[in-house]
């Protein structure tokens, strides 16, 4: 058989909870309404409780019934956050919520499908599943909560620690070069890559908006604190001063500038042409700032601005990388379908059925 | 051309024939004995047929390794076996003749392409001379012919350069064989028509070569006779031929359309379940949907999370991938949602046989698993039984609220067999009863609550309650869940009742009895012997119990399409008859099962031999087990 390709079309600019069912006209829900009877187990002064609090207050926002979403999970702390959501919800295996999700979301057009995994879970050993989420596209939402360690299993380093890291499973220090998640789903041609923080709600809420809003595969990378085993991973990123000094706020269509008003720094091209780099801004008068484009077709530029941050966090750019539309995997397998069903008149009936199961070859005996 | 022209050769009556085509798996035996076979079932007879290929796509060409071969038995009575050796072998090379000649009995007829045997040819394969001219075959009828030299000229004046005509070569062959065995051709004419119908050169060459074959049957003095087989007793329907991988696909869609759910297919591509991909892939009309996963574990997670959607959620492959898949079956067992797991069965361990059968992974279907994770277990035992057992599978999955393995195996699945085309109305039906409302009320007594975990009292299926429905939404897990709630619970006296509530609910699934075939028994009690079988051998043993039978032995025979639960009436089955032989091809997976739960000592007979039984090992094994009988 020829291995010929079909053409499938242009997206649209449609919405990620296009197809879900709304609320009826006049009716609100609350906090509360997305709040399960589930005894929260975190523990104490875990990040997760802030991003779960930031997530049951926003959700009403949507205006989407709350019993067409769904969120799943792999393993881990960040997995038991289905249970504390009162919507539809599966804690799953390891690393398989982006595969299940995709069988859910390819089969439901009327749901919002979300899928909270951790660092370990999502790009260890879900990190087959992950990459092959993002290219295919499927409209489903991912919060990836990064607190650079394992939690559950009590402190292993994980593939997002920093080289050297000293854990139980590691007393030497570790050897493995970490991931950036935010490159990693670049790289993957993905069309929506954000990364926020848990002790930011405003912007947390902000970027999970238009990632639910974007139709397609997002990822929201979270940096999350874990208090017990990796506790201050981004205590930098939490003093004020030290935030503004580092922290690179992406805002589409504005130069990238950040820092304090007598230390302001800019994102410049490199001279080399190859990637960005961070100057002080009274050093790059004859250089051109930057301006974010997080709609640009090509991904080259969402990545050399993920290349600024490293594990030392002297720049971390926080906000929308890259948010672009292309062709989103489960409309498109619904549509063939659609299509097959519209060309042959309408769902099969019983003859139809009968003229499958006889084929083309049958002869009669009497 | 038609296949009641007058010819000049005699024509002879014969009931029953074996044919096996080899060759080059570049050669199109696949594509030739395909289409024997489509001729022959047109013509009513019955039959059965054995695929045997290689591995590798094109193995070194003229190699032992590259040998392709395709075998078909038919006859005018019923066919239970693809043949145990064939009457006659088409060779189109030395290879094929040096790796086919040892199972043709003496007597038997060799055709083969002379044009093949050339020097470098048989080097190849180690002949220092010409087995065609040295005598070496003088125990066969040997009809050694230049089908290399005659299909180019033949296609002479076509533009095909002489390398593309030598690809017509199978056409030839098979046209020659439709006349020596009097088959009708119009079928292969309209078969070629449309797959070539854009290729218009080709489709003519094509066309042509067959012709040929046929034309050149009836000018050579080379046979003295031409064989016909007239058509088989069959029950008045209508029928046609299928494999069991078609059969098996159709199944499943079949399942979608009397359930009502749409069909979700998760897979990944291995041999030798790729075509029920294939197949399905192609039927969007029935809205089935399709993915090709990353990997095997996606292929049952897309499957899973269609059915937490509400969707007939199906994985197909082999063995390696239900290992990959093992995690996942075991959520589902967890989760308590429908789904069904195709393991299409092939040699092992690891890569093991790619094309080859066997039924070796029973165990793993059983018990494959961490924990206690019962999963009901369904085997089809012939090709067209596929589509019954897809449904059955389906039936249970559905029914139950679990994962359903449903075991076929290589030969199965590329094996094919005449079958009376169901009637859709008469396939069961299969409700799968969505909850719709809640089911309890809160512990105040009045508000209304969902319990995913809330029972049916008859079945022990947990409400199957889908997304988008107001007032049921909850959280499932793999974490051990609260009895009715579904909380997540530690408690060790609720993990205990939980785990011996999902081995319950599989344990009570209705299957039906299994049915002895016992002539005699009503008169002097059951046989002594009860040949017992699963799966894919039901052909080979039918037939061997018929020729013991026919040799005057009492034999019974049975076979389980249910490998869990077994049927209830198993156990005094297997304690009516002195001696239980259970073949398998496996070292005696059934038989560790039936001594362990029923306690009674069955003797096995197992082989691993990448092909099915012969009738002849397991009468052999029949006579000496009736043998220990009696003593």
């Amino acid at each position: 058989m020829s291995t010929g390709t079909v053409g499938l079309g242009m997206p649209g600019t449609r919405s990620g909870t296009e197809g879900v069912p709304g609320l009826p006209e006049g009716i609100s829900l609350t906090k509360k309404d997305f709040t399960s009877g589930s005894e929260v187990r975190w523990c104490p002064g875990c990040g997760d409780y802030a991003i779960l609090a930031a997530v049951q207050s926003f959700l009403p926002q949507l205006g989407i019934r709350r019993e067409n979403l769904v969120c799943i999970s792999g393993i881990g702390c960040a997995a038991r956050f289905p249970y504390y959501l009162d919507t539809f919800g599966m804690h799953s295996i390891h690393g398989r919520a982006p595969a299940i999700a995709t069988g859910l979301a390819t089969s439901r057009p009327d749901l919002s499908v979300w899928v909270v995994t951790g660092d370990g879970d999502a790009l260890s050993i879900g990190g087959n599943h992950l990459i092959h989420a993002l290219r295919r596209n499927v409209n489903i939402t991912v919060m990836l909560f990064n607190n650079r360690i394992y939690g559950l299993t009590k402190g292993q380093y994980s593939p997002t620690s920093e080289v050297g890291k000293v854990t139980k499973s590691t007393p030497a220090g570790s050897l493995d070069n970490p991931f950036n998640p935010v490159s990693l789903a670049l790289g993957a041609e993905a069309s929506f890559v954000a990364r926020t923080m848990d002790s930011d709600r405003t912007h947390l809420q902000a970027v999970l908006r238009a990632a639910v809003e974007h139709r397609g595969s997002a990822l929201v990378e979270i940096y999350q604190n874990c208090p017990i085993f990796n506790d201050g991973a981004y205590e930098v990123l939490k003093d004020r001063d030290e935030a503004q000094a580092r922290i690179v706020p992406l805002t589409d269509g504005e130069q990238v500038r950040f820092g304090r008003e007598d230390a302001e720094q800019v994102v410049v091209r490199r001279v080399d042409g190859l990637g960005v780099e961070v100057v002080p801004a009274d050093a790059a008068a004859d250089r051109e700032v930057v301006v974010h484009d997080a709609g640009a077709q090509d991904p080259t530029g969402a990545f050399a601005l993920s290349r600024l941050d490293d594990v030392s966090m002297a720049h971390v750019p926080m906000g929308i990388f890259r948010s672009v539309q292309r062709p989103v995997y489960d409309d498109l397998a619904r549509e063939q379908v659609r299509d097959a069903v519209d060309a042959a008149g309408g769902p099969a009936s019983d003859e139809d059925l009968t003229a499958l199961i006889a084929g083309g070859d049958t002869w009669t005996v009497s | 051309m038609t296949s009641t022209d007058t010819a000049t050769t005699p024509l002879e009556q014969v009931d029953r024939v074996v044919i096996r085509f080899a060759g080059d798996s570049g050669d199109g035996m696949q594509l030739t004995g395909d289409r024997f076979t489509a001729e022959t079932a047109s013509l009513g007879n019955d039959l059965a047929t054995l695929p045997s290929f290689p591995a590798e796509i094109r193995a070194p060409a003229g190699t032992l390794p590259g040998v392709s071969s395709f075998q078909l038995h038919f006859a005018d009575h019923d066919v239970l076996t693809p043949g145990d050796r064939p009457d006659v072998l088409v060779a189109m090379n030395p290879a094929a003749l040096k790796a086919n000649i040892g199972d043709l009995p003496r007597g038997g007829v060799v055709i083969a392409d002379s044009d093949e045997f050339t020097k470098r040819g048989m080097s190849k394969v180690g002949y220092a001379t010409n087995p065609l001219e040295d005598g070496s075959l003088e125990a066969y009828q040997v009809h050694a012919l230049p089908l290399t030299h005659l299909t180019v000229e033949a296609l002479a004046g076509s533009g095909l350069s002489r390398k593309d005509a030598e690809r017509s070569k199978n056409m030839f062959s098979l046209g020659l064989l439709s006349w020596l065995y009097d088959r009708p051709t119009d079928g292969t004419e309209r078969f070629l028509r449309t797959k070539f119908a854009t290729r218009p050169t080709i489709l003519e060459a094509n066309l042509n070569a067959f012709r040929a074959g046929w034309a050149f049957g009836e000018t050579t003095e080379a046979f003295a006779v031409r064989y016909t087989v007239a058509p088989a007793p069959h029950t008045p329907g209508v029928y046609r031929n299928i494999t069991g991988n078609t059969a098996l696909a159709l199944g499943l869609v079949a399942a979608s359309h009397r359930s009502g759910l749409p069909l979700v297919l998760g897979s990944y591509p291995i041999t030798p379940a790729s075509d029920i991909l294939h197949t399905l892939s192609g039927l969007k009309r029935f809205g089935v949907t399709t993915l090709q996963a990353e990997d095997e574990i996606a292929g049952i997670g897309i499957a899973l999370g269609a059915a937490f959607g509400g969707a007939l959620g199906v994985t197909t492959t082999s063995g390696p991938g239900v290992s990959l898949k093992s995690e996942t079956i075991s959520l589902a067992v967890s989760l308590e949602l429908p789904l069904v797991v195709v393991d299409v069965q092939r040699g092992g361990p690891s890569t093991g046989l790619p094309t080859k059968t066997e039924q070796a992974d029973l165990l793993q279907a059983l018990y494959g698993r961490n924990g206690e994770a019962p999963v009901p277990v369904v085997a089809p035992q012939s090709p067209a039984d596929c589509f019954a057992a897809a449904i059955e599978a389906t039936r249970i999955a559905t029914t139950y609220r679990t994962p359903v393995l449903l075991l076929s195996d290589g030969y199965l699945a590329n094996g094919s067999e005449p079958w009376e085309i169901p009637d859709v109305a008469s396939l069961p039906e299969i409700d799968p009863q969505f909850a719709t409302e809640p089911n309890a009320v809160a512990d105040d007594g009045m508000t209304p609550v969902f319990r995913p975990y809330l029972r049916d009292p008859e079945t022990l299926a947990r409400p199957w309650a889908l997304p988008g429905t107001a007032g049921l939404e909850h959280r499932v897990g793999g974490i051990e869940k609260a009895d009715v709630t579904g909380e997540i619970s530690y408690d060790p006296d609720n993990h205990d009742r939980m785990v011996r509530l999902r081995q319950a609910k599989i344990d009570g699934i209705d299957v039906s009895p299994v049915d002895v075939d016992d002539p005699g028994a009503d008169v002097d009690g059951p046989a002594p012997v009860l040949v017992l079988g699963w799966g894919s051998t039901y052909g080979p043993i039918a037939d061997a119990v018929r020729q013991a039978r026919a040799a005057g032995q009492r034999v019974a025979r049975a076979h389980l399409r249910h490998l869990n639960p077994f049927p209830a009436n198993l156990g005094e089955v297997l304690r009516a008859h002195r001696r239980v032989l259970v073949p398998e091809m496996n070292l005696g997976q059934l038989s560790l099962l039936l001594r362990g739960i029923y306690l009674v000592d069955v003797v096995g007979c197992n082989q691993v031999r990448g092909v099915p039984f012969s009738s002849h090992e397991l009468v052999d094994a029949i006579a000496k087990t009736s043998e220990e009988a009696t003593q």
